[in-house]
């Protein structure tokens, strides 16, 4: 292997790349690693590989794998210095949408729980 | 009727008067941040009339309504006044307010020539105007929504306002939102990426720290209201069931995800007004913001915090005990950071040499009101007292009192203390002190009440009072709302008369208030560039330390090396997208489907054919900056030499 083509594979997935040729090579590395989780999804779902119950926690695992491929490969978050702002936005919003759905699925937990109307209630747009 | 002829007869006005291409060129299709924002505050500035006159309109029927008397509007009527009431004053007036502070200030503090994104700022405009346009469209044909500013489900369902009302809201809010939501985009990119060189993020004026954190809770917010939005939409157009009752339903679920948006809103909104108050105090008071890094760290706490509050907005809708408790403490601990941005006002305050002008006044006016706000806030975070006075005209009370105390002030303190930069003359002080009496005491005398009527259980948007004992207390706030009225009417009065008598008050040096940031280091109107060169930043407070050095050795820096500078062009871009927006929209809520479907390609040929369009910048050639340039430095000589004669 040449230098030069050693410098073309030396670089992070998510890093700005030197040529065009390289550049694909990463996308379609993500390319293929996106659907490799998205089938092994699948396939966990629809044998029974895993312990019944232990199916879901799977699903979960997967699906941030699948999250992180994204991000690095699509959308070129790195651990560079330069890259610090795109980090830091990220934090910011996974933050936010934890905050979000967890006060949310706990907020409507509480709801259903305390206000769940009788079947006069539920009614009440058949009756109008 | 009347409004199509005031509209045809502005428009042959400016015909028959030749401004037209000016208008077009330099506003309508300008890409420039300065002229976007203006353009910003003039919508809000009309939509702040229309949102006052319905004001007006419901304490003159609460105050007529009274025991026997029905008043002069039917409750279908006033239920549409109080949701248009709240509809617009937040969305075309608090925020278009706000986006064009941000829009005119915050790249002329970083010290650079324009946004991120020019052309997406002038579509983000023409969007908001856009909606606008068809909220006030409802006046003509169809209604207006009957439910509230927030359209709670069930109400705002189908089956329960089958009319067009809740249609108009939606689309509305909508359009404008992909405006907000764009503008953000920019704004962030802006500040993240786009400063003056040496401008690191702890030098930077704190209005562009807080329109920083502003700007990412919109990002974070809007998103929200746009999906709740959506699914009410789909319920009402396409039958699904995601917030009724029946159907397998939860109308619950709406008001969490509107909270989740709208708690983050009212921060969106009252962040650059500190912004606003920060700047104002430091010139003012002639030293520096006290407390510089606390005011970042406060800001970037209530940034985050804020989204973790939102359930106070219904404590008594069957949340349980914990949750009651734990947001209730959260909404008691926003307070603290908040308070700490108060002391530090106040010791900026504290041993500078303290200027009463206009905005003073408000900065002023907005600690006395804004305390006591808050105290109510923090009285209605408790959940068991909330329990009393929820839905109450105690509440109403309260977020007016916030929201004209706090952001309204601002607005006001801003319009007046960057109006010099932006035309270049100031206007009239003692109009501008008569505007801040009748909008301090007007504020006091209509909402004051309020909270004494909500202790005594008046519940909020009654169209008839059962109770004649509250007659004397409504009469105050109608009162009350009369002078704000006439407050109103004279900053139109002191516009048209300071452009009138503008030759007394010129602003020849760019910097009328010895200010400290770098937006009154450049010229009144500043050029479109903004600045010939970039600044180069040392230390916070750019300019002032500049100024210091160059009063000091009576000299200005050594003339820097001019270079030719690219800008980007106009474009109708904005103008034609927004056109197809209104449309689609206005087929949307008439269920006209094969022009709403039109209304969509054409606004999304518009962005094919810009970007298919090669040139999007004009160079300005480096003579004419140079040129500029040179004058520039002469007058800023001669008025710092005068400086440095006088110390």
């Amino acid at each position: 292997m040449s230098e030069n083509e050693n410098n073309l594979l030396d670089v992070a997935p998510g890093a700005p790349h030197s040529n065009i040729l390289s550049e694909t090579i990463a996308y379609v590395i993500g390319l293929a690693l996106a659907l490799i989780l998205t089938g092994v999804s699948f396939w966990v779902a629809s044998t029974g590989v895993l312990w019944g119950p232990g199916v879901a926690a799977g699903l979960v695992v997967l699906a941030i794998a699948q999250m992180g491929v994204h991000l690095v490969f699509f959308l070129h978050i790195t651990s560079g210095p330069d890259n610090t702002n795109n980090v830091l936005a990220l934090a910011f919003g996974v933050l936010i949408v934890f905050l979000v759905m967890i006060g949310t699925i706990w907020i409507m937990s509480h709801m259903n729980a305390n206000m769940m109307p009788g079947p006069e209630m539920t009614n009440l747009q058949m009756q109008h | 009727m009347v409004v199509i002829l005031a509209v045809l007869g502005t428009a042959f006005w400016v015909w028959r008067n030749g401004w037209w291409p000016y208008l077009r060129d330099e506003y309508i299709t300008s890409t420039d941040h300065k002229r976007i924002g203006i353009m910003y505050i003039v919508l809000a500035l009309l939509m702040l009339v229309r949102g006052f006159a319905d004001a007006i309109m419901m304490r003159l029927q609460q105050s007529l309504a009274i025991g026997a008397s029905q008043g002069y509007l039917p409750p279908e009527h006033y239920n549409q006044i109080f949701s248009a009431h709240g509809t617009i004053m937040i969305f075309f007036v608090a925020m278009p307010f706000v986006i064009g502070f941000m829009n005119f200030v915050v790249p002329l503090q970083l010290g650079v020539r324009d946004v991120a994104f020019p052309t997406m700022n002038n579509v983000s405009f023409w969007l908001t105007a856009s909606g606008a346009l068809l909220v006030n469209l409802s006046l003509f044909i169809g209604e207006f929504s009957r439910t509230g500013w927030l359209g709670f489900p069930p109400l705002s369902e189908k089956a329960f306002s089958p009319g067009v009302g809740v249609d108009y809201y939606l689309v509305a809010l909508q359009i404008s939102g992909v405006g907000t939501v764009l503008t953000a985009v920019n704004f962030v990119t802006t500040i993240l990426k786009i400063r003056a060189p040496g401008m690191s993020y702890l030098r930077m004026p704190v209005f562009c720290w807080t329109s920083l954190a502003s700007n990412l809770l919109i990002l974070a917010a809007f998103p929200v209201l746009t999906v709740s939005l959506a699914l009410l939409m789909l319920d009402r157009y396409l039958d699904f069931h995601f917030f009724t009752n029946d159907g397998g339903g939860n109308s619950m679920l709406y008001m969490n995800l509107i909270w989740v948006w709208g708690h983050p809103e009212v921060y969106i909104l009252i962040l650059p007004a500190f912004g606003i108050y920060s700047e104002v105090a430091a010139t003012f008071s002639g030293k520096p913001l006290f407390g510089y890094r606390s005011m970042v760290f406060a800001t970037l706490a209530i940034c985050i915090i804020s989204f973790m509050v939102w359930l106070h907005h219904f404590f008594t809708m069957g949340a349980g005990a914990d949750i009651n408790a734990v947001f209730g403490i959260a909404s008691m601990i926003i307070g603290i950071p908040t308070g700490v941005k108060i002391y530090n006002w106040l010791f900026t305050m504290y041993g500078g040499r303290v200027r009463f002008t206009v905005p003073m006044y408000y900065l002023i006016g907005f600690m006395l009101t804004f305390v006591i706000g808050g105290l109510t806030g923090v009285l209605l975070a408790i959940p068991p007292v909330d329990f009393i006075v929820h839905n109450s005209l105690f509440l109403v009370a309260h977020f007016h009192q916030v929201i004209i105390g706090g952001v309204v002030f601002a607005i006001m303190a801003g319009y007046t203390y960057w109006f010099p930069k932006a035309f270049g003359f100031t206007l009239d002080e003692r109009l501008g002190k008569a505007i801040f009496w009748c909008w301090f005491i007007g504020f006091h005398l209509a909402f004051m009440p309020l909270y004494v009527l909500g202790f005594w259980g008046a519940t909020r948007r009654m169209q008839h009072i059962p109770d004649p004992t509250w007659a004397p207390w409504l009469n105050v706030a109608l009162v009350g709302a009369v002078i704000i009225g006439v407050g109103i009417v004279l900053t139109v009065v002191q516009l048209l008369y300071s452009i009138k008598t503008r030759d007394q008050r010129m602003d020849v040096t760019g910097d009328p208030w010895d200010g400290r940031t770098l937006e009154w280091l450049t010229l009144s109107p500043p050029p479109h560039y903004n600045f010939a060169v970039l600044p180069d930043v040392h230390g916070e407070e750019a300019y002032w330390t500049r100024k210091q050095t160059a009063i000091k050795q009576d000299a200005l820096i050594k003339e820097p090396d001019y270079k030719p500078i690219e800008m980007p062009l106009g474009t109708p871009v904005g103008v034609i997208c927004a056109f197809f927006a209104s449309v689609c929209g206005f087929a949307i809520i008439w269920h006209i489907w094969w022009l709403a479907i039109l209304g969509l390609i054409g606004s999304f040929a518009v962005f094919v054919w810009y970007a298919w369009q090669d040139e999007h910048e004009h160079i300005i050639p480096v003579e004419e900056v140079r040129a500029n340039a040179r004058e520039r430095r002469r007058i800023r000589m001669e008025h710092l030499h005068t400086l440095s004669q006088s110390t």
